[in-house]
């Protein structure tokens, strides 16, 4: 990457680089995270707009490694037992 | 099994007939958490009755997770998997029992349970996994950042972004921050472990992560470097 003009989008970051550096926007915490998965994983199956309802969701699952697989599950497990 | 009496919960959502038992009084609830919470809370055998149902669920739950663990866990036996998954069910049925008061409706209750259950199960492998493994802290890991393990991306855009990375890591980073991140995002230590190995928490160490982050994209950014400022966290700082 050049250093060039910051105005200009930052490219993704999806390897080490990525990692190491995380997510730009705002997120939310671990605990709240956790606080929030169920209604989150929930009304994204339902086809709901999640970003607007939980801003700071998408970047925590992003940056966070832990929370992302925990949310993995969940929507996965959730989406197999057809929301028992 | 028992079921819960034919009538006792209306279909669909409906209001809460007793708000000031209830653990939420202004919101309603579909008819099966409203079910669950009525039966937990029933007493005697339908109490029995859900409590088993609802481990029962739990440890579905924790089997899945394990299962969808299982790469990691390649040296446990099938016995030992076995325990893990009813330990985390019976931990969180603990949880939920324990924190059932606090349930918002903001999901389905089973949903809500099962978040418990999933992660009880998800701790339990991370740390079975790296149970004899010694977590690498090297201060110096972050010069050994490892091209193969760029993204095509990162690699066509050659090193001098990752020459200014580690420069950042090296000078702008406390010896904490740097030990975490590191560990966490080139090391690949999952949190839980270095958590449990530090007698620290997930969110204590995310927040060490969460800052040296910022740090590292200012100083970047500082430089030239078409990287975005991090902003604060949305509501609570992560």
């Amino acid at each position: 990457m050049s250093q060039t003009d910051v105005s200009h989008p930052e490219p993704p970051l999806t390897g080490l680089i990525g990692r190491v550096l995380g997510p730009a926007g705002p997120e939310v915490s671990c605990e709240r995270c956790f606080e929030l998965l169920d209604a989150y994983v929930d009304l994204k199956l339902s086809g709901a707009d999640v970003d607007l309802a939980m801003p700071g969701m998408r970047a925590h699952l992003g940056g966070c490694p832990a929370c992302g697989e925990d949310h993995e599950s969940l929507r996965d497990f959730v989406a197999a037992t057809g929301r028992q | 099994m028992t079921r819960l009496p034919a009538g006792s919960v209306p279909p669909g959502r409906v209001a809460d007939p007793n708000p000031a038992s209830a653990p939420m009084s202004d919101r309603s609830l579909d008819a099966a958490s409203r079910g669950w919470l009525v039966a937990l809370d029933a007493g005697g055998h339908e109490q029995e009755d859900a409590i088993a149902r609802l481990h029962a669920l739990l440890l579905r739950a924790a089997r899945f997770e394990i299962t969808r663990r299982r790469s990691s866990l390649v040296m446990v036996r099938g016995e030992e998997l076995d325990d893990l998954a009813t330990q985390s069910a019976d931990d969180a049925l603990m949880a939920v029992l324990r924190k059932r008061q606090e349930f918002r409706g903001e999901s389905r209750f089973t949903t809500w349970a099962y978040k418990f259950a999933l992660l009880e199960a998800s701790v339990k492998v991370r740390r079975r996994a790296w149970q004899d493994r010694e977590v690498p802290l090297e201060p110096d890991a972050w010069d050994l950042l490892p091209a193969g393990s760029l993204s095509p991306e990162e690699a066509l855009e050659g090193g001098e972004l990752i020459a200014a990375v580690q420069r950042a890591i090296g000078t702008g980073l406390t010896a904490h921050q740097r030990h975490v991140l590191v560990a966490l995002t080139i090391n690949g230590v999952p949190v839980d472990v270095l958590a449990e190995r530090l007698g620290t928490t997930r969110g204590a160490l995310y927040k060490t992560l969460h800052d040296a982050r910022r740090k590292l994209r200012a100083q970047l950014a500082s430089e030239g470097f078409a990287i975005r400022p991090q902003n604060h966290a949305k509501g609570d700082a992560a």
